[in-house]
């Protein structure tokens, strides 16, 4: 089995030991890795700014980059939900294209969906004595319909205990290019998730994204908290967190 | 009303900072969701309802002009008089109109977000006539200076019952009560006077039906029926895409809009009126008009965006947005607000005075997943983004950032070597603590935020070193 491996450009430039955690889980799990060497970004950032063409042709090249593999795991639900819901949209005047993406979508998965539900991942390496709450992102969750599948992996983490925190399926207000350009009112939202991790008591927030990962961290970091951990699931899963 | 959508951002701003209105905010949040949740568990099949109802709105909006001609047909075989506005200014002008055919002095009104797109109570007002609102929240707004509403089913839901103490007291002349069925029961007795004296009702109208010429409408407070029945005339207004082919449609609906507005399995009240009142009938108006409200719709049928008409105004997009309940309906700017009115202000104003509307928002399709008609709000406000990237109505610097970056990711070879001088730099300005506490370019970001400084070298760099070794299945396992 094949896995093409798509970092995303996040982990990529802001915390590429995700990216290496998430390859040992699939190679744990019995998959092939490739990672495609040119690869950039899924182009949702021009996506969602109304930049069709440059997002068309970014898109174009991520095709053209994972449709020899079997699968394109990426350990976001957010760039996965960009190729699965919305690479059709972008090719819709475009037939041979649109054919190629549609092949490459239904193939897309996010990374925890993948070792549950592709791999049925038995055991993890990962060990972290401390109690952890998760945070759905809104792409993974509403697009890729990710909710049980990294609590279940969780659940197999010797020594973690897991808590639900309020409003967890609620945005943490990164929404990309939004925190930039609607700052003050992302920053809000950022601060009621931030409230809401620190009510539950956990040590670490645990997701599944790195946009809404830098948002929390850089929120809590602000309010003066150095104490609580924002953490991709695949470094707790592989045995990077303890 | 006043357009002042091209202030989103500095309105959103007082909001945030405004401390009684987040304390008011944060008393409603919840709420909706928990009732909606709770009174949509009830239906048998939730999701089949959604498509029926979607399949109904797209039903009519399909062939909205011979359910238009039907509906005109059959309310006038009624005997009510059915009249088109296509601009704002129109649905003032036909209702002064019909005011002054039956020599009306006093207007009661119930709610109609409709005519508060053409600023009708200001019309009516300055054409020498008195109007009073009876929607308990559109009375507390009429008695603050006409304040705007706020919200589509609740339009002074931002204001704490202490507030509206304070306006009754000063507007009433009566002692400041704060017991809120105290409060209603001032409310009673100074609109039941206004019932029994005003020479006309107006009333919105949740739903056209084509079939029987009858409006429908979906209320609380029992305003509405004594609104539409007691004058002698009645003009309901509201816009042409609220058309249903049948009866049977609206039950269907029905199923679906006080369970989504508000979390009751039923309204209070709902009112099916057709025509006026016959020979020998006791109750009903003598005269009954329909304004038909076009205002930009039509150009919404035939855009991209066509689908934002299946809407039947429930509020539960804004009621589900986590900007709405933080910022409020003030920030938007005009009749409509949160992720709807992000839609539809752009499109009845013109994209040019509102086009902050469809980027203020996450995408983060909380909207899209409890409308009831399945409108995908977020694609729709991301088709608008486009129109407002393609006619160049955002700042150049975020276009600019945009192209530079887009440019560079088509080419790995300069990306690669552009990124990697660019965390290195981001991993010098962040330091030892790692964090990054001002961004030239990035206040957006940095001004209530830190950004977690980046590792110093891309991951791609990292994995070349790394592949170049062993083949990736019999690669040593290791940490990054």
């Amino acid at each position: 089995m094949r896995v093409g491996f798509f970092v995303t450009c996040l982990v990529d430039l802001m915390r590429p030991s995700i990216g290496f955690a998430a390859i040992r889980l699939l190679e744990a799990g019995g998959a092939e890795v490739f990672v495609p060497p040119t690869q950039t970004c899924c182009g949702q950032p021009a996506y969602n700014s109304g930049d069709r063409a440059d997002a068309k042709a970014l898109a174009a090249k991520l095709v053209g980059e994972f449709e020899e593999c079997d699968w394109l795991v990426t350990p976001s639900g957010s760039c996965g939900g960009m190729i699965r819901t919305h690479y059709s949209d972008l090719f819709r005047d475009d037939p041979a294209m649109l054919r190629r993406a549609e092949a490459l979508s239904t193939r897309t998965r996010e990374l925890a969906d993948f070792l549950v539900n592709e791999l049925h991942l038995e055991r993890v390496p990962g060990r972290y004595e401390c109690t952890v709450t998760y945070h759905d992102s809104c792409a993974g969750l509403r697009e890729m319909g990710i909710k049980t599948q990294p609590r279940a992996l969780l659940a197999k983490v010797a020594g973690l205990t897991l808590t639900e925190m309020a409003d967890c399926e609620t945005c943490c207000g990164f929404g990309g290019t939004f925190a930039v350009k609607f700052g003050e009112i992302s920053a809000r939202l950022a601060d009621n998730k931030c409230q809401h991790i620190v009510n539950s008591g956990a040590d670490a927030v645990v997701l599944g994204d790195l946009g809404c990962m830098l948002n929390i961290e850089g929120r809590l970091r602000r309010r003066g908290d150095h104490k609580t951990r924002v953490l991709h699931v695949a470094e707790i899963l592989a045995g990077d967190a303890a | 009303m006043q357009v002042a959508s091209m202030h989103f951002k500095e309105r959103a701003h007082v909001k945030l900072h405004d401390a009684l209105l987040q304390s008011n905010l944060k008393k409603m949040q919840g709420k909706f969701v928990a009732k909606r949740r709770a009174s949509l568990i009830e239906l048998d099949d939730v999701e089949g309802t959604r498509d029926a109802a979607k399949e109904i709105r797209d039903r009519a909006l399909e062939n909205l002009d011979v359910w238009l001609e039907l509906f005109e047909r059959n309310a006038t075989a009624r005997g009510a008089t059915v009249l088109f506005a296509e601009t704002p200014a129109d649905i003032n002008a036909l209702v002064l109109e019909i005011a002054a055919r039956h020599r009306v002095r006093k207007i009661i009104k119930s709610k109609s977000m409709v005519s508060e797109e053409s600023s009708l109570d200001h019309a009516i007002e300055a054409a020498g006539l008195q109007v009073v609102e009876t929607d308990l929240g559109e009375y507390i707004l009429q008695l603050n200076d006409y304040e705007p509403p706020s919200h589509i089913i609740g339009p002074a839901l931002h204001k704490s019952k202490e507030e509206v103490a304070d306006i009754f007291a000063r507007r009433h002349g009566t002692p400041r009560r704060t017991e809120i069925n105290e409060l209603c029961l001032e409310a009673r007795q100074m609109l039941r006077q206004h019932y029994l004296t005003a020479d006309m009702g107006i009333s919105g109208g949740n739903f056209f039906v084509a079939e029987s010429g009858s409006v429908v409408l979906v209320t609380n407070e029992g305003n509405a029926t004594l609104t539409t029945t007691l004058p002698k005339v009645h003009v309901a207004i509201s816009g042409l895409e609220k058309i249903v082919p049948t009866l049977e449609d609206v039950a269907t609906l029905m199923r679906l809009l006080p369970r989504s507005a508000t979390g009751q399995s039923i309204s209070n009240y709902v009112d099916i009126l057709t025509g006026p009142k016959g020979e020998g009938e006791f109750h009903g108006a003598e005269h009954m008009y329909f304004i038909i409200v076009d205002s930009g719709r039509t150009a919404v049928l035939a855009s991209e965006v066509r689908e934002a008409l299946r809407c039947i105004r429930c509020g539960a997009c804004m009621n589900h947005c986590p900007v709405y309940q933080n910022i409020g309906g003030h920030s938007y700017g005009w009749v409509y607000p949160g992720p709807i009115g992000s839609i539809l202000t752009p499109m009845y104003v013109g994209l040019e005075k509102a086009a902050d509307l469809p980027s203020a928002s996450t995408l983060c399709n909380q909207c899209g997943v409890v409308c009831p008609v399945r409108i995908p709000l977020p694609d729709l406000q991301r088709k608008l983004r486009e129109k407002t990237f393609e006619q160049h109505l955002r700042p150049w610097s975020e276009r600019a950032g945009l192209r530079v970056w887009a440019w560079f990711a088509q080419r790995p070879v300069l990306y690669a070597v552009a990124s990697k001088v660019g965390v290195r730099v981001l991993r010098w300005w962040g330091g030892k603590g790692g964090l990054i506490h001002s961004l030239p370019f990035g206040g957006g970001w940095t001004d209530e935020r830190d950004m977690p400084a980046p590792t110093g070298r891309t991951f791609r760099e990292l994995y070349r070193g790394h592949a170049q070794s062993p083949a990736p299945s019999e690669r040593p396992r290791r940490a990054a």
